[in-house]
């Protein structure tokens, strides 16, 4: 079994975060993984920087612009993650805009993750039908589950379109916005996290953008299995180094 | 072979929807609904009155007699210089703002590199009385001074792109963010031949009727079709627009791109010259990037032209080599500006003077007839000719 699936039929909801590769330093992407490893994180997303991310708000762009000023490539994030499966045991998923992925060459790029150990891709802008077309039994040929996303305004025809095309997890997206916006969860999220949680899907639903602290954290899992922490990790990392990476788990989970 | 797009959004191995499934809802709604609005006869009587009283349609199509004996050859200018706002662009916002309001949008939002793009969405919201929300890259916004403040006249907010390189495509890419974040009320008009399926088509078919006029007026002067047609690509909206009745005939298409400062000098905007397949703002087509996958900026004196990208129908046209790809430099460009001006008495946008300064570079036969598009005015690059002329 996949490690993803098997990470998220457990009880307790998983915490996962969401890093770019690459920042603050160049090299700080095999000490990020380990400390989240060790902080007890269940799943971590490893951002691919982009020089366009279009989905992503302030936060994550500054991040990403700094990473590939750090030097950040395709190939280089694939270099330091060689040996990632000596130490690192929980579910590892690379997310990125497609472009820099399209130009590794999607063969070549697929055939790298299985080689290293990674078990799924987010790529935003990689769409069912795009994907469907002339992507997927690439993925697959490499072991890779492919994430999509479903939003606020997704259908409900359209959400079981993508229930049926998904393996892994289906990433729901909090609210209709980029990543890293400031609004705590209203009603609407709690209707829609509930309304999606009431379709009885197949695949298990982790959500993003938005969940910053315990509080939050707690409100998206209540009718989800797991939630996903980017813009927030991203800005303690700026603020206190990677030193502060336990105590800021800690909060997340053990309040 | 076909040039048109396919069912599936393509051109060739060009187009298709590389969107954001938080993008999903309001371009499927395009897609499903685009081509019966636009096709209704209701539609097509009142995109074709504003056309006619509002924009100036048509536009003149002008034997150009002293610049046809300086290159002993025969040239028609399409004066798209002389639509209302000085550009062709105004073709598309017209349409897409009356699409808009069919689909029931209140909200209005759009790209700008140069403003011109910026000030025809400027003005078609103020005809219609909807909220406009024009992003622009704070680079352009201190080049463009005059655009910004007739944006801010017509009533839209102007808003500055801080991020990447602070120029169109980061406008580009906030106004994609601005779409995400409000999803239900608002309508983007894209301002060239770019973007996700059903977009690149869109704008063709509202830009269509350039070479729709082109073909009666030739008739009407007994010829039946040019031998040439030139035009400049930034995306490539007004090449679209006039190559797009002749896309299946007998006719030679010349595209020409911005070179900068030569296309090996790292300030080029030469997309097909210097472009991968890759994908940019929803659409999979040539681009310009790094080895690794990062999209890079762009160079040319002429700010509609410094797109990354082309709309995925030229990458199509490129690749099968139904139209033949040129560049020009920003001098040789200049330099055909300054010639039209003193010749025919008409001052060229600098993007326009790119499509010109093809007769420096290749020759025609005597009686070819040569329809070059016109397709901006150069009141708004008046800074760029008194810096560059010391006038």
């Amino acid at each position: 079994m996949n490690r993803i699936t098997q990470k998220l039929g457990s009880e307790q909801p998983v915490l996962s975060i969401y890093f770019t590769a690459g920042f603050p330093t160049l090299e700080s992407t095999i000490p990020i993984l380990e400390t989240l490893e060790n902080s007890g994180v269940d799943m971590i997303e490893i951002g691919l920087p982009f020089s366009d991310p279009l989905a992503d708000g302030p936060t994550i762009q500054a991040s990403s612009t700094m990473a590939l000023q750090n030097g950040m490539t395709t190939a280089k994030l694939f270099e330091q993650l060689a040996d990632v499966r000596k130490n690192i045991k929980i579910p590892l998923l690379i997310m990125g805009y497609f472009n820099p992925i399209l130009q590794y060459g999607v063969e070549e790029f697929c055939a790298r993750c299985e080689e290293v150990g990674i078990d799924g891709l987010i790529i935003p802008d990689l769409p069912l039908a795009e994907y469907e077309r002339e992507y997927r039994q690439i993925f697959e040929a490499h072991g890779l589950v492919n994430i999509f996303l479903i939003s606020p305004v997704t259908s409900e025809e359209r959400i079981r379109e993508i229930d049926k095309a998904s393996k892994g997890f289906i990433y729901m997206v909090s609210s209709s916005s980029t990543t890293g916006s400031r609004m705590d969860f209203g009603s609407a999220q709690h209707d829609y996290f509930k309304r999606v949680a009431d379709m009885d899907l197949n695949n298990p639903r982790v959500v993003g953008f938005g969940i910053k602290d315990a509080k939050s954290f707690e409100a998206a899992t209540e009718h989800a299995q797991g939630g996903i922490i980017g813009s927030a990790f991203i800005k303690e990392l700026e603020k206190n180094g990677l030193e502060s990476i336990p105590d800021f788990i800690k909060r997340i989970r053990y309040i | 072979m076909s040039y048109h797009i396919d069912q599936d959004g393509y051109y060739g191995r060009f187009g298709g929807a590389f969107i954001p499934e938080m993008l999903y809802p309001n371009v499927q709604e395009l897609k499903d609904n685009y081509l019966e609005i636009t096709k209704d006869p209701a539609f097509v009587k009142e995109f074709e009155a504003l056309l006619s009283t509002y924009v100036g349609r048509p536009t003149p199509l002008y034997f150009a007699e002293r610049l046809s004996e300086r290159y002993a050859t025969n040239i028609y200018l399409k004066r798209e210089d002389l639509c209302h706002t000085g550009a062709h662009k105004v073709n598309n916002t017209i349409g897409q703002i009356l699409l808009a309001k069919k689909l029931g949008k209140t909200r209005i939002i759009a790209e700008t590199g140069a403003g011109q793009h910026g000030v025809a969405t400027a003005t078609v919201c103020a005809r219609m009385g909807m909220d406009c929300i024009v992003y622009m890259g704070e680079v352009d916004i201190k080049r463009q001074a005059p655009n910004v403040a007739r944006m801010k006249l017509l009533g839209a907010e102007v808003r500055p792109a801080s991020s990447g390189s602070k120029t169109l495509k980061d406008a580009t890419n906030e106004a994609i963010r601005d779409w995400i974040n409000n999803p239900v009320n608002t309508h983007y008009i894209i301002g060239s031949v770019v973007g996700p399926h059903p977009y690149p088509d869109l704008v063709a078919r509202f830009q269509s009727v350039i070479s729709k006029e082109v073909r009666e007026q030739l008739k009407r002067l007994g010829v039946e079709k040019p031998d040439h047609v030139i035009a400049c690509v930034g995306g490539g909206s007004n090449a679209a627009g006039i190559y797009y009745h002749y896309l299946d005939e007998d006719v030679g298409l010349i595209a020409v791109e911005a070179a900068g400062k030569g296309i090996s000098s790292g300030h080029s905007a030469a997309t097909t010259a210097l472009g991968k397949m890759g994908v940019i703002h929803g659409s999979k087509t040539l681009l310009m990037q790094s080895a690794d996958g990062q999209i890079t900026e762009p160079y040319s004196i002429s700010a509609g032209l410094d797109y990354p990208g082309i709309g995925p129908m030229h990458a199509h046209l490129f690749e099968s080599g139904r139209a033949t790809f040129l560049s020009i430099t920003d001098k040789a460009a200049m330099e055909a500006g300054r010639s039209l001006a003193e010749l025919e008495g008409i001052i060229p946008a600098i993007e326009t003077a790119h499509a010109l300064a093809v007769f420096d570079q290749q020759e025609f036969e005597k009686d070819d007839i040569v329809v070059v598009n016109l397709s901006g005015r150069g009141d708004k690059d008046l800074q760029t000719y008194m810096d560059y002329y010391s006038l």
